[in-house]
């Protein structure tokens, strides 16, 4: 490792002390702005690991979400909590390598829509399932507390940044770059583009499945348009694009400042979520395409430009 | 004439675009070592035919043998790991990525592989080699026409590979460009590189290829060296029309 390696895994570390004190500042607002940072930080930085390089936009982060928080609710009763995070885990990557298998040849937007379409699908199918046996949601009532749902997702965030961190030096995060520049130049090169994406796909789907096995007993009861809510993945993508998909760190820069601001808008005009999630777009699109970090990077380039020339 | 076997042999190679035969049931060898320059008017089916070989499309009949394995029809990947590299007729690089990079792309995941410091080594080794000292830290926007070319021959340089394919790799440089791009080619052949050249330069058809095989219409007109094939009427009549033949 690298001096700033060094530099940057203590800055890390010391973070994820801080944040892990919260809870004990005995402030319940606090802790569940906590739970809300933690959870879009996790959703968004393992989103940016895949459609980062690749440029793929992914909406399907609801999908994987709801699966996750569908495991918890139908197995808390049978199987230890545990086991329910290690069957979400499973269940997600499987359904993203499933998903990876249909659509990876996709390009663009048939991509978009397809995923975007997915979240829908399982929702419904869920819905009917539910209709079958006659119920329209499940409680799940547990133990578990708002301070253990949060450090299971800073523990779930060390573990995607950790992730994050060895697949940018590993080869498949090497292909994955390489693809997302030119598909043709990275299969003339050597690369199996299909199965590098299908493996990096099924890591976000990984993690937004256990995501939302970790958040279910938070919600006590779900129903369908909840756990599949498709406003998550639309977040989730506005999220990681505002901070810069480009960086690992770029999601979190995002995350933070949109959650404050969705929290205010959300309490005081409640009505008025969905314009922020479109005027959010807008500034992605015209002033931050490679969102806080890309501007970050031009800033300092100026400056080191200006030292230069000095 | 033919000494020993041909390291590549297409054999009734055909490639359609629905009604539009682009190659037509083309046969031709590629000794080891030698360079083979394929040439043709434009939209006489060269590019097409390179782009068979490589993976990069699939042929609708024929076969291509590579050391006597048949590898037509599989994936670029596949065709890329057995040795077979090529450059682009619009240059490709990856844009994101530093001109270094760009070259240890092309060491990763081919035919010889590497990474990390060794991989980067051989990066830096190669942009020497291309003209390019010094330059590994550019973004590839930085580039000259020619540099990004060389960056190009370099990445694919990266893999080892033991067929080049180029591509008009030599197309839109000045004469002093020309002469050193010439003399780029002819030390990857002493190195025992065999090369098939796509080109419309004649000059350096004449100067670097071994054998020449003409292309009209997706058909192969005719075969020889360089002289030969260059004074054959077929060939006259296919580049300057009837009234000059």
């Amino acid at each position: 490792m690298s001096g700033r390696e060094v530099q940057g895994l203590a800055v890390a570390v010391a973070l994820l002390l801080a944040a892990a004190t919260i809870p004990f500042s005995g402030s319940g607002y606090w802790l569940g702005l906590g739970v809300t940072i933690a959870m879009y930080t996790v959703l968004a930085t393992s989103w940016a690991l895949f459609s980062g390089p690749t440029h793929y936009i992914s909406l399907a982060t609801a999908a994987f979400f709801g699966l996750g928080t569908y495991v918890v609710g139908l197995g808390f009763e049978v199987l230890p909590y545990w086991s329910l995070l290690l069957i979400a885990a499973v269940a997600g990557a499987v359904l993203a390598a499933l998903v990876g298998l249909a659509t990876l040849r996709l390009s663009g937007v048939y991509f978009v829509i397809f995923t975007l379409g997915l979240a829908e699908l399982v929702r419904q199918v869920i819905t009917w399932a539910q209709n079958l046996s006659g119920q329209k949601g499940l409680y799940v009532l547990t133990q578990i507390t708002e301070a253990q749902i949060y450090w299971q997702l800073l523990g779930l965030a060390a573990l995607v940044f950790l992730a994050g961190w060895l697949i940018g030096r590993s080869r498949l995060g090497f292909a994955l770059r390489i693809i997302g520049d030119d598909e043709t130049v990275a299969a003339h090169s050597g690369i199996h583009t299909a199965r590098a994406k299908i493996l990096l796909f099924m890591v976000p789907g990984l993690v937004a499945s256990v995501t939302g096995a970790i958040l279910a007993p938070r919600y006590v009861y779900i129903e369908p348009a909840l756990a599949f809510t498709p406003i998550l993945s639309f977040q989730v993508v506005i999220m990681a694009l505002l901070g810069g998909a480009g960086r690992l760190w770029g999601p979190l820069v995002g995350v933070i400042p949109f959650t404050f601001l969705w929290e205010a808008v959300s309490s005081n005009f409640p009505n008025q979520t969905t314009l922020v999630l479109g005027l959010a777009f807008l500034l992605i699109v015209y002033a931050l395409p490679r969102g806080f970090a890309g501007l970050f990077d031009d800033l300092r380039q100026r400056a080191a430009r200006r030292e230069a020339a000095a | 004439m033919r000494q020993g076997s041909p390291i590549l042999a297409l054999r009734g190679v055909t490639r359609r675009f629905g009604g539009l035969v682009a190659v037509d049931a083309l046969d031709f060898d590629v000794e080891p070592n030698a360079v083979l320059g394929l040439i043709g008017p434009n939209g006489s089916g060269k590019s097409t035919t390179l782009n068979v070989i490589s993976g990069a499309l699939q042929p609708s009949a024929g076969e291509i043998t590579l050391r006597g394995q048949a590898i037509a029809g599989l994936p670029a990947r596949t065709i890329a790991r057995r040795g077979v590299g090529r450059t682009f007729q619009l240059v490709r690089l990856l844009a994101s990525m530093t001109v270094e990079e760009n070259v240890v792309a092309g060491a990763v995941f081919g035919h010889r592989r590497r990474w990390g410091t060794d991989a980067r080594r051989v990066a830096r080794e190669l942009l020497e080699r291309v003209g390019l000292a010094g330059k590994g830290h550019l973004r590839v926007g930085q580039l000259t026409y020619i540099d990004t070319k060389r960056v190009e021959l370099a990445r694919v340089l990266a893999s080892d590979p033991e067929i080049l394919l180029l591509d008009e790799w030599l197309a839109g440089l000045n004469p002093t460009e020309l002469a050193i791009g010439i003399e780029l080619i002819r030390s990857l052949k002493a190195e025992g590189r065999t090369i098939v050249l796509v080109e419309h330069v004649m000059d350096a058809i004449r100067s670097l290829s071994d054998r020449c095989v003409v292309m009209a219409s997706g058909a192969k007109i005719a075969e020889g060296t360089p002289d030969e094939v260059l004074s054959d009427r077929e060939v006259i009549r296919a580049y300057l029309g009837d009234d000059d033949a």
